[in-house]
């Protein structure tokens, strides 16, 4: 399995990356920045975010292709890949909540970017809540419609409304204007880490779908028989 | 292979492990340098080893459950 799908052996090298050097790197401490070593979680915490929205983009175009051509299996492709999204949106909720609780005093602090990730992940929950709560005969159709329109909030919530006022995150405040990375925090090698921290976590949530997609359609096939 | 791959991470763990009793009254012991960030490197590498491990071997199960699904139908 692993030779023949080399994508998934690249996961496990990738993510060896920040689960060795994501420890050894030399992190900057400059005065006034307090994050000390916590910048540590830009290799675990925010790739969560990354991979929810790749994950999330792949659901779309799922739906979008299985709205124009009707095929089951397109709608298949696109609830897995919304599942583990928002499972990796709820790893990148709790983990922040962790560490806000240290570095900004409660794991809550009502801050635009948490509030903006909760709202986004609500409603995907919804569109779980939409896709079983009807007949089979609209499910497919009704949850890829509904898709699209959770897909076209989840970047206002998570880049643009949190740009639109001060955050807490490190960049977020007063002119700086990046709720996500306060250029002081990091250097080139730690950005390089995170990048391929960012694809390893991603294939590893691919690899963890297409298992969730074959059971799923071996679970239709079962059914049809 | 998978099961060599297998065996061969268990028994790195278990000799780790006895690595870590025979020196553990060394001060020079290199999981205690750096403020011991070594110990967390070791504990979250070792999840995420059992985790890939557990993956395989679900990735296999479903392998051959469409094989078999293949062969009946």
């Amino acid at each position: 399995m692993l030779k023949k799908n080399w994508w998934k052996t690249l996961s496990i090298l990738l993510l060896l990356v920040p689960f060795t050097f994501g420890f050894l790197v030399d992190v900057p401490e400059p005065a006034g920045v307090p994050l000390q070593h916590t910048i540590r979680n830009l290799f675990f915490h925010v790739p969560m975010w990354f991979g929810m929205m790749i994950l999330l983009l792949i659901s779309v175009i799922n739906a979008i292709i299985y709205l124009v051509n009707q095929q089951e299996k397109y709608d298949v492709y696109a609830t897995a890949y919304a599942k583990t999204g928002v499972i990796f949106g709820l790893l990148g909720i709790v983990t922040g909540a962790i560490w806000a609780n240290y570095q900004w005093g409660q794991p809550w602090s009502g801050d635009a970017k948490q509030n903006g990730a909760a709202i986004a992940i609500l409603i995907y929950l919804a569109y779980f809540v939409l896709r079983n709560s009807v007949t089979a005969d609209k499910q497919a159709r009704l949850s890829a419609v509904y898709n699209i329109f959770a897909f076209c909030m989840l970047f206002p919530t998570l880049w643009i409304m949190p740009r639109l006022v001060e955050s807490l995150h490190p960049g977020g405040q007063g002119s700086q204007g990046n709720p996500a990375l306060n250029p002081k925090d990091n250097t080139p090698i730690m950005r390089l880490i995170f990048w391929l921290a960012v694809a390893g976590w991603t294939l590893l949530a691919t690899w963890i779908t297409t298992l969730k997609i074959r059971i799923e359609l071996l679970h239709n096939q079962y059914n049809n028989d | 292979m998978y099961k060599k791959i297998f065996f061969t991470a268990i028994a790195t763990l278990i000799l780790s492990i006895v690595s870590f009793a025979q020196t553990q009254n060394a001060t020079s012991d290199v999981m205690r340098t750096n403020g011991k960030i070594y110990v967390v490197m070791a504990v979250c590498i070792t999840i995420l080893v059992g985790l890939i491990i557990y993956l395989i071997s679900l990735d296999r199960k479903v392998s051959t459950l469409e094989k078999e699904f293949k062969g009946e139908a």
